[in-house]
């Protein structure tokens, strides 16, 4: 069925009867050409890329839970281009371009929105730190503009400008930086790759990876086995527990990221704002709710919620540098479970065993990456290729140190990020 | 979250900095493969976890912490110092 | 309207405030709420996507319909539940998303058009032309969205946060809360009592019923006043339970001031962060509605509700009131409102084997199946076995039944289970360490088996706590069975609604089922249920009935969405408070602070430290003037610039000299006594951490310095390398960094400053470069290094922190004297960059020892952290980005920080980018401006032309790479 604005009149007008489901609910089969294992943003943006680009349709998405249940439904929804790595900068700004015709793609509104992402700094050296990057988008051919306090006090007047322990100096905007609707991502790609005949398969939990003379056959799940001649891993925060299925050990820590809603309110902020001296980033939905968050909890987990000392520090920081905030509400916190690596970029790679591939290490910058994973994964499944916007997203550069992709300078190291 | 930690008994979480995976340092000579293993890979187990906890905010003890990472149940603290991480010499 | 004699707040004194600007009158004790009750207002607020006129559903925190703003200006304070907030003398209080009134809002024609906007419409339209998305769609939605709106201003108003410990904290103090305190507080634990209410006693304040032969109230009042004579409990109401965190820690929301005028130094709230060994949640149940047609009007409201307003706050909520039940408890709202003297028009109860009355009539096996009145309810029709039959009423009090407030149970990732019984979910016991539930929130409706589970919940934590506890005899009170069958959603045409702030209806769940969102948070997601401000707290578990109807399945197997704190929302003001403006963080000063500032420096933020960026003099009208003269005067005489952010730590033991080896990728147990050393210390990954200086100040003693930004850093680690990685050495290392005030005496001049300084001269042949040693300098012991950061011959001068002060403007006035005088951050920044010294700016956490030239320092005959990571291929290799020095080709321009290096020629593009700036200044020494950079394979390129594009700010200059030390590169200068 064909989304439109003649449509949702139509059916109004007729009772809402003859709206079909977004995807059907196939019993798996015997045996597929690809298995994707996780049934989230990349997983589900893999599948759909993989029947439209290479016209491969023989595929299953295993979930365990619901589709769209992992990060893609619980981050703060923010979109951008404005890496400064190589590696780091072609993927994401691939990854943007993909995102800038996505609903007319998938026929479906995931409300991006182009509203701009500022990061605001605080003294010389963040200033210096975001001239750099800001070259750097531009060299890449995306785009980004040094504000000084004034070009930030014009965009976000209710900023903390005059009484702040850390005084803005200024900021770099990035206005094809956005947010888009989350859910709506998920559900966007899980549709569109369902119409191409992709099983999306729920409740179903990879409990086993069959591999014969290094070579992957198949897998074994809650509801049977399943053979296929490639499975892709998408499995974001249990990256570590699935690659451990098929006997590999990964450069993979989870952690707990947490992200809060507050009550709906009026429009207050347009952009999404960051700030470099609290980390605190912000920005406001479309349904009127301040969406922000900050920095990991940094103990390793799997529950997806943290504790008090990041909450508060988050709010602290928002009361410091947007007071305005004061009296919005805290409405729901929850937690992600991120999957982060020693240098903090991703992996998309081939995984040593034949027919095994790999797509983990997202940290906490997975959201923006949806479309441009699932674009660059397919292309490495169907061509055992690397994908050209994705060629630096390789597993060996940890133990050869070569192509690191810090982006933070904190150190290609665990627990650094 | 709390932490006891062995010297000044229980504690807030914001009294610690948390360093990850409490895992034996190889030997100096030992291959590349063993420190690709040391510094980068993990188990990152879905149970059970030990892990370093250094008490920063209070007696600056380097703590042994096992924890649960699924339920965040503390399940033993120890001085890191008896945990023998040092690998061999 | 007030029914005289009835209620709890008799002879209360009367309190005005207003209401859309109309002045009200309201007796002290009374809720917004029940307030607007007394005077008659019903149409109280407007719903989020429908603009449906909206009244007062509940009496309680779980509100979803009457949410107004309070206050005005900056005070302004949006999403206020009615239900909660107490009124006060001036409180101003309006209606909000609504435009021009609540009365009159345009956008009530959304409610036209509810067939085009069901769950979910905007996922399918609004996506042609793709551009009108930014520019017309979106902004329309954005405008319309939202409730309350912030006043766009600074919150003038105080928060708190403080802490709290206890054995046993008790939520919620109806019967079980009260006779968990009592049985734990009779104990001698030490126990908080919090109760999210202005006053406690919970719903035995809005129920008619006697406990040990006292009515509930007195009851109440009884064991309160036990309870405040002992010193071991702590009464904590209008302290809402927000979360349930790790290790037995409770976050809590107290309303200190926000229900009172404002006054001087009184808190609006504090955040309380409790930690309790055991809690018992006694949070009671929150009442469901029905779902059915035009169930959302003005005047109806949950049964609880009804009789909260009149047995607590002596307020009928109507004159011809009718109920809707499938329960037997919510006859009791029919009972009271007779009792009361109020007309009950008909009571209709969906169950075949209802009870009779004789005080109002009752339909059985009846329900109701729509309503009118579009501002307030007028009549609702009633379906049944002869028909449906219309009949008038103005208030319409329904029950679904009650789902037990187990929110904190989940918090920690529990899920409740599903009680067919009771048809509600009641907690998982377990789910949250040290904490168990006790009465209605654990689905024990009577008020003897709450009093009595209270009790027993505490004598078993106080158990688990090895604390002696008498049990206390259970009072006597009503033990009824709570008879209920399940009723859900009414069969029928028209909109019935379930969440009532979204408008999510019936439905909008079996569209979004139809559609295949089939999972319960599926469901939610895609029509929104359960997001509003009241997180579905009344309507959830209709919702996932409907849905469970709706797809064939069980509740159950349906199973439920996650209840997230906090369990209230809370303010960012309190969550945040004593972060506002300057007390984010903490604030570092130098001794020299005071100082600098009476110069006039403007004083910058270095981590959390202040330091003097320059120091000003007559005539200079902006900082490169300062700076130019700064740099020139350590070149030619002497500067004077404070230098003790950075970190000092020291070192102190048998076996300290080992500890330095194997942190330091260089050696310094070979460093003789007296000596100082340059060190650079790695990362186990291989990449540079920090560097700085180390003194051998005897055989076992050496200080270290870190870089200011790395000192905490470099501190733990330090900590880690020796209890964790070679516990077995006996060494000791302290934090000196605030125990010393360390000042830079730099320039040609420093020796004759020093020496007419220091008690005794130094002599210059004991006081090679890089020598170090204890001197006395009027009259105070002081530590003196002879080493360098500006290439000039320097020392620096260290003493006790409390001679800081005195010793910085001795030098001063002495500096002056030779020509010389301070210098600040900039000009030292100049100054090391003309000598090619590294900072942060370099030491960027992604550079090697190669990329520095330093590899060499990499000490092959010992093994130090890193060495073995640093050997990897990849950060050994040619093509590296190594460190340069550039200076302009031709015309001076400037060179910029940040500025990407590309080969003359090249396209200004990424995958021709061959560097980037670190550090750039411009040189007085050398008349042009100089930068330090990194360039793939920097090293072997000395003496090319390199390009310099900055788009950030404008500049595009021609380069000469050269070596990273501009001046003096043989370092005469340091030595002489």
């Amino acid at each position: 069925m064909r989304f439109s604005g003649w449509r949702v009149l139509k059916e109004g007008l007729t009772g809402n009867k003859g709206w079909a489901p977004h995807w059907r609910n196939p019993e798996p089969k015997p045996e597929y050409d690809v298995v994707i294992i996780g049934g989230g943003g990349h997983g589900l943006a893999t599948a759909y890329y993989l029947a439209k680009n290479y016209g491969i349709t023989n595929i299953a998405v295993l979930e365990k839970g619901y589709l769209g249940g992992g990060n893609v439904g619980r981050n703060t929804t923010i979109v951008r281009a404005n890496y400064y790595l190589p590696g780091n900068s072609e993927f994401y700004s691939h990854s943007l371009k993909l995102w800038e015709g996505l609903e007319q793609d998938l026929n479906y509104n995931a409300m991006m929105s182009q509203r701009g992402v500022m990061m605001i700094y605080h003294n010389d050296g963040q200033r210096d730190a975001m001239v750099r990057r800001g070259n750097a988008i531009i060299n890449q051919g995306d785009d980004a503009e040094l504000l000084d306090v004034e070009g930030v006090r014009k965009r976000a007047p209710f900023l903390n400008f005059d009484n702040n322990r850390f005084p803005i100096m200024g900021g770099l905007l990035h206005r094809r930086g956005g947010t888009a609707r989350h859910d709506a991502v998920a559900w966007g790609f899980a549709r569109g790759a369902d119409m191409r005949g992709v099983d999306l398969i729920q409740n179903c939990e990879v409990t086993g990876i069959d591999i014969d003379n290094g070579k992957v056959r198949g897998v074994q799940t809650t509801r049977g086995v399943i053979r296929a001649k490639k499975v892709a891993l998408a499995a974001a925060g249990r990256s570590g527990q699935v690659a451990a299925l098929a006997g590999l050990r990964l450069p993979i820590e989870s952690h707990v990221l947490q992200a809060f809603v507050s009550e709906g309110l009026k429009p207050v902020l347009n952009h999404v704002i960051a700030f470099a001296e609290s980390h605190l980033y912000i920005s406001q939905s479309d349904k009127g709710g301040l969406v922000f968050g900050s920095y990991l909890d940094f103990y390793s987990s799997y529950a997806a919620r943290g504790n008090l000392p990041m909450v508060e520090h988050t709010m602290e920081s928002c009361l410091a540098m947007v007071p305005a905030l004061g009296k919005a509400r805290l409405l729901r916190s929850w937690g992600g479970i991120m999957d982060m690596t020693p240098d903090g970029s991703p992996i998309i790679d081939q995984s040593g065993i034949e027919g095994l591939y790999l797509n983990c290490g997202w940290c906490y910058g997975g959201f923006k990456a949806i479309p441009g994973s699932g674009d660059a994964y397919a292309h490495l499944i169907a061509t055992d290729r690397p994908h050209g916007a994705a060629t630096k997203f390789k597993l060996d550069r940890f133990r050869s140190g070569h192509g690191l992709m810090d982006e933070e300078g904190t150190g290609a190291q665990h627990n650094l990020h | 979250m709390r932490i006891n930690c062995p010297n000044c008994g229980e504690r807030d979480r914001r009294e610690f900095y948390v360093k990850g995976a409490a895992l034996a340092r190889p030997a100096a000579a030992a291959a590349l493969e063993a420190w690709h293993d040391h510094v980068n890979l993990r188990d990152n187990p879905a149970g059970e976890l030990h892990e370093l906890w250094y008490h920063e905010m209070g007696c600056g003890a380097w703590i042994d912490v096992c924890r649960n990472v699924v339920s965040h149940a503390v399940l033993s603290t120890a001085l890191a110092s008896a945990a023998d991480l040092g690998g061999a010499r | 309207m007030r029914i005289s004699g009835k209620g709890l707040l008799q002879g209360a004194r009367p309190v005005t405030f207003s209401f859309n600007g109309r002045h009200l009158v309201g007796l002290e004790g009374d809720t917004l709420a029940s307030a607007l009750l007394a005077n008659g207002v019903h149409l109280v607020a407007r719903s989020f996507k429908y603009h449906r006129p909206r009244g007062i559903l509940t009496a309680g925190s779980e509100e979803p319909n009457a949410l107004v703003t309070i206050g005005s200006g900056a005070q302004s304070d949006p999403n206020i539940r009615a239900t909660s907030q107490e009124i006060f003398a001036g409180l101003e209080a309006r209606s909000q998303n609504c435009w021009p009134s609540v009365e009159h809002d345009l956008q009530a024609i959304n409610d036209l058009a509810a067939p085009f906007l069901g769950a979910g419409f905007y996922y399918k339209t609004f996506m042609w032309p793709a551009a009108f998305w930014e520019k017309l769609y979106e902004p329309v939605i954005r405008k319309a969205a939202g409730l309350g709106a912030l006043s766009g201003l600074a919150d003038p108003d105080a928060c708190e946060k403080a802490y709290a410990f206890c054995d046993l904290l008790v939520i919620g103090s109806g019967p079980a809360g009260l006779m968990a305190a009592l049985t734990a507080g009779r104990a001698g634990a030490d126990v908080i009592l919090a109760e999210k209410d202005a006053r406690m006693g919970g719903r035995l304040l809005a129920e008619v019923e006697q406990i040990d032969g006292l009515s509930g109230v007195d009851w109440v009042a009884q064991v309160l006043a036990e309870l405040a004579s002992l010193d071991n409990v702590r009464l904590m109401p209008r302290t809402a339970i927000t979360g349930a965190y790790d290790q037995g820690t409770y976050g809590a929301l107290e309303r200190v001031g926000h229900h009172q005028p404002r006054r001087d130094g009184l808190p609006r709230e504090c955040f309380w962060r409790i930690v309790a060994r055991r809690a018992v949640l006694a949070a009671g149940a929150i009442e469901r509605p029905i779902a059915f047609a035009n169930n959302d009007r003005p005047g109806i409201m949950t049964a609880s509700a009804v009789r909260s307003y009149l047995n607590r706050w002596g307020v009928a909520p109507g004159q011809r009131v009718t109920v809707f039940a499938n329960n037997d408890q919510a006859h009791h709202t029919a009972r009271d409102l007779v009792e009361a003297g109020v007309h009950v028009a008909l009571l209709v109860d969906s169950r075949h084997d209802a009870p009779d009355s004789d005080l109002y009539p009752v339909i059985k096996g009846a329900q109701i199946c729509d309503t009118s009145g579009r501002k307030r309810i007028d009549s609702i029709t009633v379906r049944s076995v002869k028909g449906e039959q219309r009949i008038q009423t103005d208030c319409l009090a329904m029950s679904g039944g009650w789902n037990p407030t187990l929110h904190l149970t989940c918090h920690l990732n529990g899920r409740p289970q599903w009680n067919r019984d009771i048809a509600s979910f009641v907690p998982t016991p377990g789910t949250v360490p040290g904490l168990a539930c006790a009465g209605a929130c654990n689905g024990t409706f009577s008020t003897k088996g709450a009093l009595r589970e209270g009790a027993e919940a505490a004598a078993q934590a106080l158990a688990d706590l090895g604390v002696q506890s008498a049990r206390p005899d259970v009072p006597e009170a009503e033990d009824d069975p709570y008879n209920i069958t399940a009723l859900w959603a009414v069969p029928g045409k028209g909109r019935a609604w379930l969440d009532f702030q979204n408008d999510v209806t019936v439905k909008d769940v079996k569209q979004a089922a139809a559609e295949n969102f089939r999972s319960v948070e599926h469901m939610k997601r895609y029509t929104t249920q359960g997001m509003a401000t009241d997180q579905g707290k009344s309507s959830n578990v209709a919702a996932l009935a409907v849905l469970a109807d709706a797809t064939g399945r069980g509740i159950p197997e349906t199973g439920t969405t996650t209840f997230r704190p906090p369990f209230v929302p809370v303010s960012i003001a309190a969550m945040g408070a004593g972060a506002a403006g300057q007390a984010f963080r903490p604030q570092r000063l130098l001794t020299s602070h005071l100082a600098s500032k009476e110069q006039n420096a403007p004083m910058i933020e270095v981590g959390l430290w202040y330091r003097a960026s320059y120091f000003p003099t007559k005539g200079e009208s902006n900082w490169r003037q300062s700076c130019d003269r700064e740099v020139e005067l350590v070149r030619s005489s002497v500067g004077i610039c404070d230098v003790s952010t950075l970190g000092k730590i020291d070192i102190q033991g048998v076996d300290a000299a080992k500890l330095l080896d194997f942190v330091y990728a260089n050696t310094f147990s070979t460093l003789k006594v007296g000596r100082v050393r340059y060190g650079l210390m790695l990362r186990e990954d291989g990449f540079v951490m920090d560097d700085g200086t180390t003194a051998r100040l005897g055989d076992t003693h050496y200080v270290m310095t870190t870089t200011t930004a790395a000192a905490g850093q470099v501190m733990a680690h330090l900590e880690f390398v020796h209890q964790v990685l070679r516990p077995e050495w006996d060494v000791q290392i302290t934090s000196v960094t605030e125990q010393w005030a360390q000042f830079a005496i730099a320039g040609p001049k420093s020796r004759e400053l020093l020496n007419d300084l220091l008690d005794e001269p130094i002599i210059e042949a004991n006081w090679p470069f890089m020598a170090c040693g204890a001197v006395d300098v009027l009259g105070v012991a002081a530590r003196l290094f002879r080493i360098s950061f500006s290439g000039e011959t320097a020392y620096e001068l260290a003493v006790p922190a409390r001679y800081g002060d005195a010793l910085f403007r001795a030098l001063l006035q002495r500096a002056r004297a030779l020509g010389g005088g301070a210098y600040g951050m900039e000009a030292l920044n100049v100054l090391r960059i003309e000598k090619g010294f590294l900072t942060h700016a370099e030491l960027n956490g992604t550079v090697t020892a190669f990329d520095l030239g330093m590899q060499a320092m990499v000490s092959k005959k010992k093994d130090c952290i890193g060495k073995a990571m640093s050997a990897r291929p990849g950060l050994m290799d040619e093509d590296r980005q190594r460190l340069v020095g550039l200076k302009p080709i031709g015309a001076v321009q400037q060179l910029s920080n940040g500025a990407h290096l590309f080969k003359p020629g090249d396209p200004v593009e990424r995958v021709y980018d061959q560097g980037y700036v670190t550090s750039a200044g411009f040189s007085p020494t050398l008349g042009h401006s100089i930068a330090l950079a990194f360039l793939k394979n920097g090293a072997d390129r000395i003496g090319e032309e390199i390009r310099l594009v900055d788009h950030m700010r404008g500049i595009d200059a021609l380069c000469e790479v050269v070596s990273p030390v501009f001046f003096d590169p043989e370092g005469g200068r340091a030595r002489g």
